[in-house]
């Protein structure tokens, strides 16, 4: 009530008042940005809807309207809530328990109205929602020599995303160990593996790129792709001297 | 001044209490008629509306972008598609035609729980006291507009308890309730009105659009007014009456032109003497060149 009793402010009491306000807000600020950049760490087995911007920018662009999950047939996407370890109101699946089933008309991305969900994306194949990585080699079963192969066998991107690669078995001595590959140009992170990994806890597990991958230094390259694209070596053959031959020299 | 729990008894006597209570139905319709046409698609797969209040579809033609959350982005760094800026233009073009703030009082679903609190308030007899300036909310609605502009992320979009609410309702609310419990809490036993007249920037950001709307209430017949003081008490926003309403002497027009009313029409419902009435700011004497220069809202 004091508000409009008091007509005119003195200069005194509007700086007073201003200073007053923005403290308050300041201290809102303040603690809001922090929990913002907490929420950015947020956690690596909650994965984005197919063509999802890279997180920082999804981010800025994700206005949280859940057009998204309406749009999903499978009810698979879910939206942060409040104290979850995810921005809240952001799209997310669950890859062991609900991964994404793929929709060759990527519904999801067709209702997002702000391009979050990137446009350009055509082909789901082309998706990369995370990066399937075989975390736990103690406890995969084909790591111990048995043919589980479900991982490689629920692939939607069989002999393509992961592949089953034969190599010595050691503890045995005379046998073979199937080892399921992932190959991470074919991935598109669907989490089809992790959800039928048999074991208690999945061995295979969908990480987020970013997390998942690796990144070779610019200035590396590959010596025999850089042979193969010149059509040859790259460096001079070794300079044939004349060879000092102590009969030549009399 | 009467005592609060007769609050509108009269004007129930006098016009019947269909025609005492008429925005407060029409609005509770409202508010939970949009509730249902969201949670129609589903519950029972019957899409009229899909998404939530932060960006939706209309009978999966016709976008609705909220011009707040949008901001947000767009100060966050993100261009979005064309989409989004037709569902933000139409949902701007409907606020000033109607008045900015009719979304807090006829869609906001906060509204339903801060109306609880203030009727308690009432029931409760609580004292009346401004603690806190009205003014905190442009503050946080320029924090919440600026602060992505370093963070990159729509920084208030984490805990905006409109959105949250909303979208918890479809979507899950998980512990969510305890936020809102919270501001029941805070509008109850700390400050009057507090969540919605004081610290809301979503409101606030509706509020701008007071300023060009064309909907208002206009005390059209003050001069019958008994000074009963029911529409001030009823007011959420009573500070917005006291020009109209007591400022004949002071020759201040009679349209309720404050920013921050939000159309409520609970004003015209709880008055006895009708003097209140729901126009548009072309009308008549009352027009808006007028109240601009001597009926804004008073600090």
């Amino acid at each position: 009530m004091a508000n409009y009793t008091q007509r005119k402010k003195t200069r005194r009491q509007f700086l007073i008042d201003i200073s007053k306000n923005a403290c308050g807000v300041g201290f809102l600020g303040v603690g809001l940005v922090a929990y913002s950049n907490q929420s950015l760490s947020f956690n690596i087995q909650m994965l984005r809807p197919p063509g999802a911007l890279a997180e920082a920018d999804f981010q800025s662009a994700c206005i949280r309207c859940g057009l998204c999950v309406e749009a999903c047939p499978y009810d698979i996407l879910k939206l942060g809530r409040l104290f979850q370890p995810i921005p809240t109101g952001t799209p997310y699946f669950v890859a062991r328990t609900n991964p994404c089933e793929m929709c060759e008309d990527i519904p999801c991305k067709v209702a997002c109205p702000t391009g979050a969900l990137a446009p350009e994306l055509e082909n789901i194949d082309d998706a990369r929602m995370g990066l399937a990585v075989l975390i736990d080699q103690e406890n995969c079963l084909n790591f111990q020599g048995l043919r589980c192969d479900v991982c490689y066998r629920v692939c939607p991107a069989i002999d393509k995303a992961i592949t089953l690669e034969m190599h010595r078995n050691t503890r045995t001595g005379h046998h073979a160990v199937f080892i399921p590959t992932v190959h991470s140009d074919a991935c598109t992170g669907c989490g089809k593996c992790e959800e039928s990994c048999v074991l208690e806890e999945s061995a295979i597990k969908v990480l987020s790129r970013q997390i998942a991958k690796g990144e070779l230094g610019s200035h590396y390259r590959w010596g025999w792709i850089e042979k193969e694209k010149a059509g040859g070596s790259l460096i001079d053959p070794v300079l044939d001297l004349p060879d000092r031959v102590p009969g030549v020299l009399e | 001044m009467k005592k609060s729990n007769t609050l509108g008894q009269e004007a129930i006597a006098r016009k019947g209490w269909l025609l005492a209570n008429r925005f407060l139905l029409l609005r509770r319709l409202s508010q939970l008629s949009i509730l249902v046409l969201f949670l129609l698609g589903p519950w029972a797969g019957i899409w009229i509306l899909k998404g939530n209040l932060s960006s939706s579809l209309f009978v999966d033609s016709i976008p609705l972008t909220d011009p707040f959350v949008l901001l947000q982005s767009l100060t966050s760094g993100h261009i979005p598609l064309l989409q989004a800026f037709i569902g933000v233009a139409l949902v701007l073009l409907f606020y000033i035609v109607v008045g900015g703030r009719v979304f807090c009082s006829w869609v906001c679903p906060i509204n339903l729980i801060t109306d609880a609190a203030a009727w308690c308030r009432r029931k409760l007899k609580l004292r009346k006291e401004s603690i806190m300036s009205s003014q905190w909310r442009y503050w946080i609605l320029a924090m919440a507009i600026l602060l992505p502009l370093f963070t990159g992320v729509m920084t208030w979009e984490l805990i905006n308890p409109v959105s949250v609410f909303h979208r918890g309702l479809f979507f899950g609310m998980g512990l969510g309730w305890i936020l809102f419990f919270m501001i029941f809490l805070f509008d109850l036993l700390a400050v009057e009105n507090g969540w919605c007249g004081h610290l809301c920037p979503v409101g606030a950001f509706y509020s701008i659009l007071n300023k060009i709307s064309f909907i208002k209430v206009d005390a059209i017949n003050r001069e019958q007014c008994s000074d009963c003081l029911d529409c001030f008490n009823v007011c959420p926003e009573p500070e917005i009456l006291k020009g109209p309403v007591n400022g004949q002497k002071k020759g201040i027009a009679t349209l309720v032109n404050g920013m921050s009313c939000t159309n409520c029409g609970r004003c015209i419902d709880v008055c006895a003497e009708n003097v209140f009435v729901i126009t548009t700011v072309f009308n008549g004497e009352n027009g808006l060149k007028k109240v601009n220069k001597l009926g804004g809202e008073i600090k």
